[in-house]
């Protein structure tokens, strides 16, 4: 195989990679906004359970969540789930491996989503009560001090440790390979086993960096872009 | 019926009584300020006429109408709250200005959300606050970029965006150097006038003695003292009242 046909055959598999990552910030950023809101409620019930439930699902291993969505509703339902949505994806969209994306993506969102909250739950009760206290001495609403004022320095506070989960977030889409989803390690392992080419799992390595590389010069312009105010 | 009535306020933190019965009242344009030793409920008694904290007996009214009964055992709503708090401009101790704002938009910010007219006007009548303040050179500025008397200088335009009627200081200048303390008493005593009706928290013994027409001496969550500023800084007559003003005066 030469060079560019790993690269290609490599990218086919960092695609998937991507595909998890992009689907995780976009359904786990929104996602942990309520549960940040839930795990500050005032209604103790509430409150509880949602600590519970982030203490499980940041307590747990990533991989054993996608294991448990991968597997745990076939065993429930005692049907072969991830096969029927296999079979049900190839045949109507001839699209591959849904059945290992699904649970992947659903595992990655609710993990993530759970880690973000906390990082929004930290940056919003940074804020201090004199800020609330001066909007609401000016007769703004609660949802007005929030939006117009609060909301501008939790962002800013939280862009810092929300660039390092980002970045973490794409390297932990390696473990799909559990489930023998082929994202690009996966792929670079088949390599090796089928062609006895090792070096491409060590390239593996150059697309992580690029990513990373463009990810962190994009989370460094937000950080400037925020620099304008101390607060 | 006084302008500002506040009658028989209490208010307790779990077991500690912070204000035992606090009752006075002010007059359309006067000055009040109200000293005495931290811990003796000023901040408490500010906070609760601004509604930051709510007293579990007495009354608040402005101008012969009660807008708050702690007694009454009813629940205000949010709005009625919001209504409540416009009557009041509050300025703290610690400035709160609005850090991602600039000193014009953090003066039109309120008046903007709260619809006080079209933006023009508004922007205008922000731009005259600032002006008043000394600040018109800085109007671009962020809060990070201002000493803390600038900063304070804002917070009182801000206060003065809404044009309320009464307006209330929280120890304005405690957290200030005191070669910046004197910028802020200035404009402070620049807004005295028959229209505006001030409370002012302060341990500046000189200030409260020169600006106001009537002096409040706390102690333990009582009024010990009240009267005139010569009243109660050159003929005091409680104990309490003499041993702080000559403690002050140590300094």
């Amino acid at each position: 195989m030469t060079f560019l046909q790993v690269t290609l055959f490599l990218l086919e598999g960092f695609k998937l990679s991507l595909l998890i990552f992009a689907v995780t910030l976009l359904c786990g950023a929104p996602l942990g906004l309520p549960i940040a809101f839930c795990s500050m409620s005032k209604f103790k019930p509430l409150k509880y359970i949602t600590k519970v439930f982030v203490w499980i699902v940041r307590g747990i291993p990533l991989m054993l969540q996608i294991f448990i969505f991968y597997y745990a509703p076939g065993l429930i339902f005692n049907i072969p789930i991830s096969r029927n949505i296999n079979l049900f994806f190839v045949q109507n969209y001839g699209i591959e491996n849904m059945g290992m994306i699904i649970p992947v993506l659903v595992a990655f969102a609710i993990n993530y989503a759970c880690y973000f909250s906390e990082i929004y739950r930290g940056g919003i009760e940074s804020i201090s009560q004199g800020q609330y206290e001066a909007g609401y001495v000016l007769g703004l609403t609660k949802s007005q001090v929030f939006r117009k004022i609060v909301l501008k320095q939790v962002i800013k506070r939280i862009v810092p440790p929300m660039s390092n989960e980002i970045i973490t977030l794409i390297k932990d889409t390696a473990l799909a390979n559990c489930i023998m989803l082929p994202e690009i390690i996966m792929k670079a392992g088949q390599l090796a086993s089928r062609n006895a080419l090792v070096w491409p799992l060590f390239y593996t390595g150059v697309f992580y960096l690029i990513f990373v590389g463009i990810l962190t010069i994009v989370l460094g312009k937000v950080e400037k872009k925020l620099d304008y105010f101390k607060s | 019926m006084a302008f500002l009535e506040i009658k028989n306020i209490k208010k307790s933190f779990g077991k500690y009584e912070v204000l035992k019965d606090i009752s006075f009242s002010l007059e359309k344009g006067e000055v009040l300020s109200i000293i005495g030793s931290s811990g003796s409920g000023k901040t408490t008694l500010l906070r609760c006429i601004n509604f930051l904290e709510f007293s579990e007996e007495g009354t608040i009214s402005v101008d012969g109408n009660v807008i708050y009964d702690g007694g009454s055992l009813r629940k205000y709503t949010d709005d009625e709250i919001r209504e409540n708090r416009l009557h009041f401009g509050m300025v703290f101790q610690s400035f709160n200005l609005f850090p991602q704002y600039t000193v014009l938009e953090n003066v039109t910010l309120a008046p903007t959300l709260l619809k006080r007219g079209t933006a023009e006007e508004i922007e205008n009548r922000a731009k005259k606050l600032i002006e008043k303040v000394g600040l018109t050179e800085k109007m671009d500025f962020y809060p990070c970029q201002l000493s803390g008397g600038q900063q304070q200088r804002v917070a009182i335009a801000r206060a003065l965006a809404l044009n309320p009627q009464i307006l209330c200081f929280d120890e304005p200048t405690s957290a200030l150097d005191p070669e910046l303390t004197g910028e802020v008493l200035k404009v402070i005593k620049g807004l005295k006038g028959k229209d505006s009706t001030m409370i002012i928290v302060t341990h500046e013994m000189d200030f409260a003695k020169n600006v106001s027409d009537k002096v409040i001496f706390m102690a333990d969550g009582v009024i010990e003292e009240m009267g005139t500023p010569e009243e109660v800084f050159d003929n005091p007559k409680s104990e309490k009242t003499r041993n702080f003003l000559n403690k002050s005066n140590e300094i």
